[in-house]
């Protein structure tokens, strides 16, 4: 069990001037303390943790101001529609609240930086490009898929659903499979 | 039963919002602490330098997994009112692909897209407007899809209902593979270290 005490040493390094941030916490003390609050959502609530259906509830809700005449003729849209108040969504709230506490978490670890993450061999345009064009095709994966790290690969592990553990899988293939060709980004 | 409390209480609409809110709460202060607000942290895990993400989802599932487990045991928990996402084969794979492809280029996933806005990274926000911009896409012109996940869905699967196992003996499986995974993990992180990016 030592592995699992033992404490990395030093301060993470992200960026160069970086070193003012507290170290984050090990990562199998901050898994235990996710699963935690994962299973307090189950307790709760009755099912898990989400966050893709917060943002086609906010999606939902663009469409109701953009197209007012033809938002519920999508089945999807009806589905977040939320008679006209598509906004109230649990998981919105939980997005929200996700903002409020990373914000509490980085404000108290000094980890607060106007910065932009990326490797050094790409421009800032370009990876701010990278990450909406990411987001964009994440986006259609959890839809898809009917959820995503939160909603299946966390949520759905943990009651060993088959379709979850499929997705995680899937999740690291690509991931792996794909690294070496956007090595540029990162590296 | 005690647990889970939605299917032994009433909440009112504005108590259940508050509970998201305050569970949100700590789901980004964990997201956060772990690391995950930085997408250089992130994509680590597929350089093998830093393997974080796995450590954090693995312990984290493994954590809920015995919870689960243990107050259901003990008589409190009724595992059966428990949400469970219908598995489609083909959806959670096809889709787990395209989501770890966006994962990796975008640097973040929907819930640290979150972290990631909160502590000043812009990209982070860039990430949170694609996957917005990608589900408005979804629901506009693919609504259909929603019907043929359905009409080919298998219908809740789990290792449970499919092996005829307890959930015990599985905690204890997924134990035993994240005290092996850890050792496998800490040796990949010293060959890949090389990759890490210098302060």
């Amino acid at each position: 069990m030592n592995t699992l005490t033992h404490a990395r040493p030093g301060p993470a390094r992200r960026v160069a001037d970086d070193s003012a941030a507290r170290a984050y916490w090990n990562p199998y003390l901050a898994g235990v303390f996710l699963g935690l609050v994962l299973l307090a959502t189950y307790l709760v609530a009755g099912r898990g943790l989400g966050a893709t259906a917060g943002f086609a509830g906010v999606a939902t809700w663009i469409a109701g101001i953009v197209t007012p005449d033809r938002v519920q003729a999508s089945a999807v849209h009806a589905k977040y529609w939320n008679e006209g108040a598509p906004l109230i969504n649990w998981t919105l709230f939980l997005l929200v609240g996700a903002l409020i506490g990373a914000a509490l978490s980085g404000w108290q670890g000094r980890r607060f930086r106007f910065t932009i993450e990326r490797g050094p061999r790409v421009t800032d345009g370009e990876r701010l490009a990278l990450a909406f064009g990411g987001g964009f095709i994440a986006a259609c994966g959890a839809k898809l898929a009917k959820g995503c790290t939160s909603g299946q690969a966390l949520t759905g592990s943990s009651i060993l659903n088959v379709g979850s553990l499929v997705f995680l899988l899937a999740v690291f293939v690509a991931g792996f499979g794909l690294a070496y060709f956007v090595r540029k980004e990162w590296l | 039963m005690i647990f889970p409390l939605s299917a032994s209480m009433e909440f009112s609409h504005g108590a259940e919002l508050a509970i998201a809110l305050a569970l949100g709460i700590g789901f980004g202060f964990a997201l956060e602490r772990a690391g995950f607000g930085s997408a250089r942290k992130l994509t680590a895990v597929f350089y093998a330098y830093d393997m974080a993400v796995v450590k954090v989802m693995f312990s984290a599932v493994v954590t809920t997994m015995a919870g689960l487990f243990l107050l259901s045991t003990l008589g409190l928990l009724d595992l059966g009112e428990l949400y469970v996402e219908p598995t489609n084969l083909v959806a959670q794979g096809v889709g787990g692909l395209l989501f770890g492809a966006g994962f990796l280029i975008g640097g973040y996933c929907p819930g640290t897209s979150m972290a990631a806005m909160a502590t000043g990274r812009k990209d982070g926000a860039l990430f949170a407007l694609g996957m917005l911009a990608g589900v408005y896409a979804y629901a506009e012109f693919t609504p259909q899809v929603d019907a043929w996940y359905k009409a080919t869905a298998l219908g809740e699967l789990t290792l449970l209902s499919i092996t005829g196992i307890g959930m015990g003996w599985w905690t204890l499986v997924f134990i035993a593979v994240l005290l092996g995974a850890g050792w496998g993990m800490t040796r990949l992180e010293r060959r890949f270290s090389g990759l890490r990016p210098k302060a």
